[in-house]
């Protein structure tokens, strides 16, 4: 099976955004990247899926020149090749204009399969992979917990997780598209071993298609307001207990 | 006109629907609201919603609507739009929507603005906020029209569980629903889904529940549970957990609330020895009155909480079952 995983480089969890001065978007200077999380569970998952079925990995990725280090990770951990898609309008491009950039990037290749993540860290919109399924011509489906391939029949069954501890399988032709649950399998790290083949492997540079327009403008960004005044409850464990019991029933009658 | 489209399964509303319905009428301006409903046996969510009184209730009824797929529902959808033609498309963000939204955005080459919070202006003049970077920041969107685009609506909008007030729809009288004909070519459906199941045998759906025992790192083991039990049982609550705890095998992922688990927002939400890191708040921070309980006074979780104690949740939480005890 030929396997395509779309990756996307976000800042790291434990970073503190600062703003431009513009308010708009994020002072990138100060920002430490990473793979996002569901992606590394979408590339973990097409690599279990090469090991069982043959075939490649190809790592696909929209961003400026940045981005190369999550490509260089993918590649590390075991993806054959990569497709970037180089620009610096990707840094903070909406799903729609990230996906068009992708598709015209994937669309040769004809892959049998393609894997996101469910959403990224950072906008986090949940839409990039749909929308390069329709672009590509492809079924999709999303927030996957379980991928069974029968490539020679070119079938597809899926898990979807669905809301309330719902579950549903769901069949589909190949070729098709999936965004991939965090959680659904126990992601590998990179050997040195794999580190150093990563540095020979094929990165093909792609370039943003012309006339692609963002559907969504950021007027603004800032930090959540809190509209709670937190009410302390102190005393013994007892005294609290109790006070808490008085409060919820009268004040916030939540009993 | 703004749109709702409703969700339903097997003929029961999701009562996200409700929520969706408070934010189009937000974001109406005296402008109308009207409610599609999409399925094969619906006629009780569309009476359902004719009898609140909110606006026009449509309804799409085809055999290939009989179970959810995005491939049906996104021409179910497309021809709604094409029909009414309005100004927005707003839905509950659910896994249902978050499945056929973005392939009716990418279709109609509509913009799609997900997880909406809250809605400032009307009209072409409307911002959408909605949470960037995990909940670290909001950021105020608005939608802007392609050039190609092939239905001249604003944007879809998804709205967050809990950003808005089922209780805050505005009624009138009943309507009569009516019944669109919208043609469903049933050979371009590509899934084929099986029948949904549930891999537990109590699970339980906690977007529904109206309290909540949540618990986080700081109940220590697995062994420790039973403290949390005794207290979701006392307030007739669900139990449900933080990520660590279902990543560890101590209570099953259904239970999970986060960003990668269940957003809820219930009468009352009690979080026990939960640090609230961003990705836990961002699915119970809508939650009417929220408790938390932690050893550490510096813990996020106090941001959101309306009553803190800070202390030993194996000392507190004993007695709070005991206090619940006495009327």
């Amino acid at each position: 099976m030929k396997i395509a995983v779309c990756i996307k480089q976000v800042p790291t969890r434990e970073w503190q955004p600062r703003l431009n001065d513009g308010g708009t978007w994020v002072r990138e200077q100060d920002v430490s990247y990473e793979l996002n999380e569901p992606d590394a569970y979408a590339l973990e998952e097409a690599l279990r899926l090469r090991e069982k079925h043959g075939g490649e990995v190809v790592v696909c990725s929209a961003g400026p020149a940045r981005v190369q280090q999550v490509i260089r990770e993918a590649l590390a951990r075991g993806a054959d090749r990569a497709i970037h898609v180089e620009d610096d309008r990707l840094a903070a491009a909406d799903a729609f204009v990230t996906a068009e950039a992708l598709a015209a990037a994937m669309a040769d290749e004809r892959f049998d399969l393609v894997l996101t993540g469910l959403q990224s860290d950072d906008q986090g919109h949940g839409q990039t992979g749909v929308i390069l399924a329709e672009r590509l011509g492809m079924p999709h489906s999303t927030i996957i917990m379980e991928v069974e391939a029968d490539p020679a029949a070119a079938s597809l069954r899926v898990k979807r997780e669905l809301e309330g501890g719902w579950f549903q399988w769901i069949a589909m032709p190949l070729p098709a598209l999936l965004t991939i649950q965090s959680g659904i399998n126990q992601l590998r790290y990179a050997t040195l071993k794999g580190i150093m083949a990563a540095k020979k492997k094929e990165i093909r540079r792609a370039a943003l298609p012309p006339g692609v327009q963002p559907t969504q403008e950021i007027v603004s960004l800032a930090m959540p307001t809190r509209s709670k005044q937190t009410q302390m409850i102190t005393g013994t464990p007892a005294d609290a207990a109790r006070d808490l019991v008085r409060r919820l029933r009268e004040e916030a009658r939540a009993l | 006109m703004i749109l709702v489209l409703a969700e339903q399964r097997e003929g029961v509303l999701n009562r996200a629907t409700w929520e969706a319905i408070a934010a189009a009428q937000a974001l109406a301006a005296g402008d109308t609201v009207a409610i599609a409903a999409v399925g094969d046996a619906i006629d009780g969510p569309a009476q359902e919603l004719a009898a609140a009184g909110v606006g026009d209730v449509m309804t799409v009824q085809h055999p290939a609507l009989a179970h959810y797929t995005p491939d049906a529902w996104v021409q179910a959808a497309a021809g709604v739009i094409a029909a009414v033609a309005p100004r927005y498309v707003i839905l509950p963000h659910t896994y249902e929507a978050r499945d056929f939204a973005p392939l009716l955005s990418a279709r109609l080459r509509i913009p799609l603005v997900t997880d909406v919070t809250a809605i400032s202006g009307s009209g072409d003049a409307a911002l959408f906020a909605r949470p960037m970077f995990q909940g670290k920041l909001a950021a105020q969107v608005r939608p802007k029209a392609l050039s190609n685009r092939s239905a001249a609506v604003a944007a879809i909008v998804t709205i967050q569980i809990g950003a808005f007030r089922a209780d805050a729809v505005s009624r009138g009288s009943a309507v009569t629903p009516r019944a669109l004909d919208v043609a469903i070519d049933s050979t371009a459906v590509r899934q084929k889904p099986e029948p949904p199941f549930r891999e537990a045998k109590q699970a339980v759906d906690l977007s529904q529940a109206q309290r909540i025992v949540s618990v986080g790192r700081g109940i220590k083991s697995q062994e420790n549970l039973p403290i949390a039990e005794k207290l979701a049982a006392a307030l007739d609550a669900e139990l449900a957990a933080s990520r660590p705890i279902c990543d560890s095998g101590w209570l099953p992922m259904e239970r999970q609330i986060g960003s990668s688990g269940q957003t809820v927002a219930p009468k009352l939400y009690v979080a026990l020895g939960i640090s609230g890191a961003i990705q836990h708040l961002v699915g119970m921070k809508g939650s009417r009155t929220i408790v938390a309980i932690n050893k550490d006074p510096d813990a996020p979780i106090f941001e959101v909480a309306d009553y803190g104690i800070v202390g030993d949740l194996f000392e507190i939480v004993p007695a709070i079952v005991a206090a619940l005890e006495k009327p």
